[in-house]
């Protein structure tokens, strides 16, 4: 149960699902939530790290904090980029929303 | 931890209180992987958003175990609370349940599993060969204080910076969505 690595591997699991879920959905919605799992996988490394091994146990809780208030304002973001998307696309489907495409 | 083996004290002596905390881990570390799973490989969003929920569920389990009651709590309110809640709102932007969903085109989501894997094996390697080495001093001053008080002398800076971050998102999230409005009513 106390064991780095189990972590780190969960960790690493999240977010290779994460990463296969940004690069295979055709969906913005779902896009965000794979970010999200990506964000979180990167939380659980640094408390791991933080727990195991750091001198000082405050500063990976800190890290996490940030991370935390970075996804929020990222996902402020994507939603209104979604929502604006949608506006001039009438659908949030990545496929359909290639003008520059040429 | 101490509470956790404290509340699980009056079972018969044979179950050994440590076996059920580990049970009870390995159970979270599944929850959060069937939860992740559920995120990316089912094709309703209704499902994936329900799937990213147990998920961050599982990973705040994980916080618990990992000595920060503080920033499990904070992963339920700011994660499930508001970010998921946020995107539920958005699916009604999607097709409906009853349409199917759009089918993938065979070779991206070929190399799409292709490029994962390559990167799971790159990183199970580098977890594998790394030593990694605690610390040789280790303070265990794990308390919500310290938090406060690191944030407001030492990380004064970032912590600042977050919440100009915060703002500027905020006024960007409001210029974006208010734009496609004016397009519109242009027409």
């Amino acid at each position: 149960m106390n064991q780095l690595e189990v972590y780190l591997f969960v960790a690493l699991v999240m977010f290779c699902l994460g990463l296969l879920g940004v690069l295979q959905h055709r969906s913005l919605i779902a896009m965000l939530i794979s970010v999200e799992l990506m964000l979180n996988a990167a939380s659980i490394n640094f408390m791991a790290f933080n727990r195991f091994l750091t001198p000082e146990p405050a500063v990976g809780q800190i890290v996490t904090l940030f991370i935390i208030g970075t996804a929020a304002a990222e996902a402020a973001v994507g939603l209104s980029i979604i929502l604006a998307v949608f506006r001039r696309y009438q659908s949030i489907d990545v496929e359909k929303a290639r003008e520059l495409k040429g | 931890m101490e509470s956790l083996l404290e509340l699980i004290k009056p079972l018969p002596e044979i179950i050994k209180p440590e076996w059920v905390a580990q049970a009870a881990f390995y159970f979270i570390v599944g929850v959060t992987l069937a939860g992740a799973i559920f995120a990316v490989f089912l094709r309703q969003i209704v499902h994936n958003i329900l799937g990213l929920i147990v998920a961050l569920f599982g990973v705040a389990g994980l916080f618990v175990y990992l000595n920060s009651e503080f920033l499990a709590l904070m992963q339920i309110l700011i994660y499930i609370g508001a970010v998921c809640i946020a995107i539920v709102f958005a699916i009604m932007l999607s097709d409906p349940m009853y349409k199917k969903p759009p089918q993938r085109r065979l070779p991206q989501v070929l190399l799409s599993v292709l490029l994962s894997l390559l990167i799971l094996g790159v990183f199970l390697s580098v977890i594998t060969r790394t030593p990694l080495k605690a610390a040789a001093e280790r303070s265990n001053d794990w308390s919500v204080s310290t938090i406060g008080s690191l944030l407001l002398t030492r990380y004064a800076l970032v912590f600042e910076l977050i919440s100009l971050v915060l703002v500027v998102a905020i006024i960007g999230a409001i210029v974006i969505a208010g734009e496609g409005r004016k397009q519109r009513s242009a027409k």
